[in-house]
């Protein structure tokens, strides 16, 4: 029986190799070929030529992750609603009434947003 | 011709890598979520080839579905994420220890 | 191709899950305009939804399985049961936890919705005969507990469980969707039914499908926390306050069994074969693993975690065994293990206070000088947790036991007697901390009435159903005749 579980045992493999072998090859390949000799003139961040205004690590605002995170939730809803559009003729009511309800659960959502004060910026 | 070994082939390439991406990472938290979204990308990949190839629509349909669940699934990362920078003040994998036994 | 009406939708069927859902929206919006003071509205309406939700499960009730959705949910006796066991499970959890979330700053409008949530994504999973709503369910439950995980914000232990979770956990679902996606291409079809049929008819592609299954069994493994795929559960368990670890900890192992039961014993059933040898191995890792950890452990909350694991060991026994007895078997262990990890994590919380998580074993000593009543529930928990007889944890392993040996698998039927010898030991050493240790905490006891009062219900349960546990048993048995075959 254990033969059935060769081709799993490949595909571990394989996938080991696939996984592991960028990863080797990127850093052999960079050890040899690459040449080493950081100086300061090169550390130097690059913007368009001129010197750098600002760190380029700095953190952003917590409250944009926030927005994001927003973002997220509410804009995926539209992978329901394009092809909801194009078919309402064929599905009708039964179809119409469907997405209604789907939005009147997204609506709770974005109401209980707003009033916790997820939408103030300040 | 690309067959349907092709695609699967593909997106076992990328489930792979996504699954060696959590296993191996060890500097990141955005990456193991970037390896997370890969994972379901991959997956999203088979089921999209098969649906394809069998003539079947309901693997399209499921893949709307996983769709949503991984950004839903992202934004609570995310979240967590930004909760956990607040406390540790670093996002790094070996700084997830105060856990142990 | 069908088109969808609203007559064909047989909504009907679904009435617990549509007022459940319609109950966590207004309770989300009701919240939302309370104050704090008046916070515990919430709580009673969260309450009030559970009981309903429950009382229209009973209602529901009928051994015959009924199609709702266009043939992607079902409700049958399986399902209805497991789902009135969840619904108790989530009671039992905001009731012994009301004391405890009230001085953490846990007792807010998320805490309940997060809850509901949960429940109404462990009840889709326990009803599902597709995968699509299989996975929806699944997710549902999943986000929900991630971010009940990370509720208390300031503490970094639980952000840094709930990360740790949140990651495995959907490395865990990447795995099951993969092996879905494989079943899928190899059946054509996400319907458990057809894919069952399929399967019988021998039109699946074999290789596809035993792919797909090492891949279905490996995220399962994940998500019930077995061996070896079990490592973010006691770090999980430890981090996330103490409530919340009750939750994961008991109603999800019902709908985890259910959702096993949907995938590999009606789906899958074809290629028991293949499956059972897998979760064999699963299953005596786990115990293994599981009780010898424990041993080890100083944190009761970590100690449970790993007691958890063996337990999962023992259920994924009874399914391995793949006969109505071994099925029936793993039911009752999933049911009655939910009652019995509600009330030890409740101890747990009931004997907290503000600043102090009674988390350590050491925190137990001379309980029974303290109170002799919380000492003498404990007692109960731990007896039944080790399977002593009388007490109903003994009952759930002899079943699972009796399935094996009936089998002819008497050396795993000996590993897991073994294993419960090993487990008794630390069950025992909290018991001996209890009965014959000093008190080095001599603060008074204060836990609220009503979960004391729960508590005693819950406990005596234990007592009471394992002086008789056929009844239970045969009605899981039937439940589980009328559900794995039901000729639709």
């Amino acid at each position: 029986m254990l033969e059935n579980y060769f081709p799993i045992l490949l595909f571990l493999i394989i996938g080991l190799l696939v996984g592991v072998a960028p990863m080797c090859l990127g850093w052999g390949v960079g050890k040899v070929l690459g040449t080493n000799k950081p100086d300061a003139e090169k550390l130097l961040p690059y913007e368009c030529g001129f010197d750098a205004f600002e760190d380029a690590r700095m953190q952003f605002d917590v409250r944009y992750y926030l927005v994001a995170i927003l973002f997220i939730l509410f804009d995926l809803e539209v992978a329901f609603l394009v092809p909801w559009a194009l078919v309402l003729k064929d599905i009708g009511s039964f179809g119409f009434f469907s997405m209604m309800i789907f939005l009147a659960i997204l609506v709770v959502g974005f109401i209980y947003e707003w009033m916790k004060g997820a939408l103030e910026w300040e | 011709m690309i067959t349907l070994t092709h695609y699967l082939v593909l997106a076992a390439i990328l489930f792979a890598i996504s699954v060696f991406g959590i296993f191996m990472n060890r500097k990141n938290l955005i990456v193991l979520l970037m390896a997370i979204e890969l994972m379901l990308l991959a997956v999203n990949m088979n089921f999209i080839a098969f649906s394809q190839f069998l003539g079947d629509t309901a693997g399209q349909v499921f893949v709307f579905f996983i769709l949503t669940v991984a950004a839903a699934e992202s934004a609570i990362g995310l979240a967590i994420l930004v909760v956990l920078f607040r406390g540790l003040r670093s996002i790094d994998v070996e700084d997830l220890d105060s856990l142990k036994g | 191709m069908n088109i969808m009406t609203w007559s064909s939708l047989n909504a009907g069927v679904a009435t617990p899950e549509i007022f459940l859902l319609c109950a966590t929206c207004a309770i989300l919006l009701i919240d939302v305009f309370l104050s704090d003071a008046k916070r515990h509205i919430s709580y009673v309406l969260t309450l009030a939804a559970l009981v309903a939700t429950g009382c229209l499960l009973v209602a529901g009730y009928s051994l015959q399985p009924q199609l709702a959705f266009n043939g992607m949910f079902i409700a049958d006796p399986l399902a209805s049961l497991s789902k009135l066991g969840m619904v108790v499970g989530v009671i039992l959890m905001l009731v012994y936890g009301r004391g405890y979330a009230a001085v953490r700053g846990l007792f807010r409008g998320e805490l309940f919705t997060l809850t509901l949530c949960a429940l109404l994504g462990m009840m889709v999973m326990a009803s599902a005969v597709n995968f699509v709503v299989l996975y929806v369910g699944l997710e549902l439950l999943s986000l929900s507990l991630y971010a009940l995980v990370a509720l208390q914000r300031t503490s970094s232990r639980s952000t840094e469980a709930a990360m740790k979770y949140f990651i495995l956990g959907a490395l865990a679902s990447g795995l099951l969707l993969y092996g879905m996606s494989m079943v899928y291409g190899a059946t054509q079809s996400l319907d458990v039914f057809v894919i069952a049929q399929k399967i019988a008819h021998d039109e699946a592609n074999r290789l596809l499908t035993v792919f797909g299954i090492v891949f279905i069994v490996t995220g399962l493994g994940f998500k019930l926390g077995a061996v070896p795929f079990h490592m973010w559960a006691p770090d999980v368990y430890d981090g996330a306050p103490t409530l919340v670890s009750q939750l994961i900890g008991s109603a999800p192992k019902v709908a985890a069994f259910a959702f096993i039961m949907r995938i590999l014993a009606q789906a899958l059933e074809g290629f028991a074969f293949d499956w059972r040898s897998m979760l064999m191995v699963l299953a005596v890792l786990s115990l293994v693993i599981g009780n010898v950890t424990a041993i080890a452990q100083v944190n009761i909350k970590r100690m449970f975690a790993y007691s958890t694991i063996s337990h999962m060991g023992f259920l994924l026994l009874g399914i391995m065994a793949a006969t109505p007895g071994g099925y029936a078997a793993a039911f009752f262990y999933a049911m009655t293990y939910m009652l019995t990890a509600a009330a030890g994590f409740g101890l747990i919380m009931l004997l907290s206070r503000e600043g102090f998580e009674a988390d350590q074993i050491a925190d137990f000593r001379g309980l029974n000088k303290r109170s002799p009543w919380f000492a003498a529930m404990m007692l109960i928990v731990m007896f039944s947790m080790a399977g002593i007889p009388v007490f109903i944890g003994f009952f759930a392993k002899l079943a699972i036991i009796q399935a094996l040996v009936g089998l002819g698998l008497v050396w795993l039927a000996v590993i897991a007697v073994l294993m419960s010898v090993i487990g008794a030991f630390y069950y025992l050493r909290v018991v001996k901390v209890m009965y014959f240790e000093d008190p080095t905490d001599t603060a008074p006891i204060a836990a609220g009435a009503d979960a004391k009062l729960v508590l005693s219900v819950n406990c005596l349960l234990l007592l009471v159903l394992g002086m008789a546990p056929d009844r239970l048993l045969t009605a899981l048995t039937t439940a589980l005749q009328f559900s794995l075959h039901p000729g639709l």
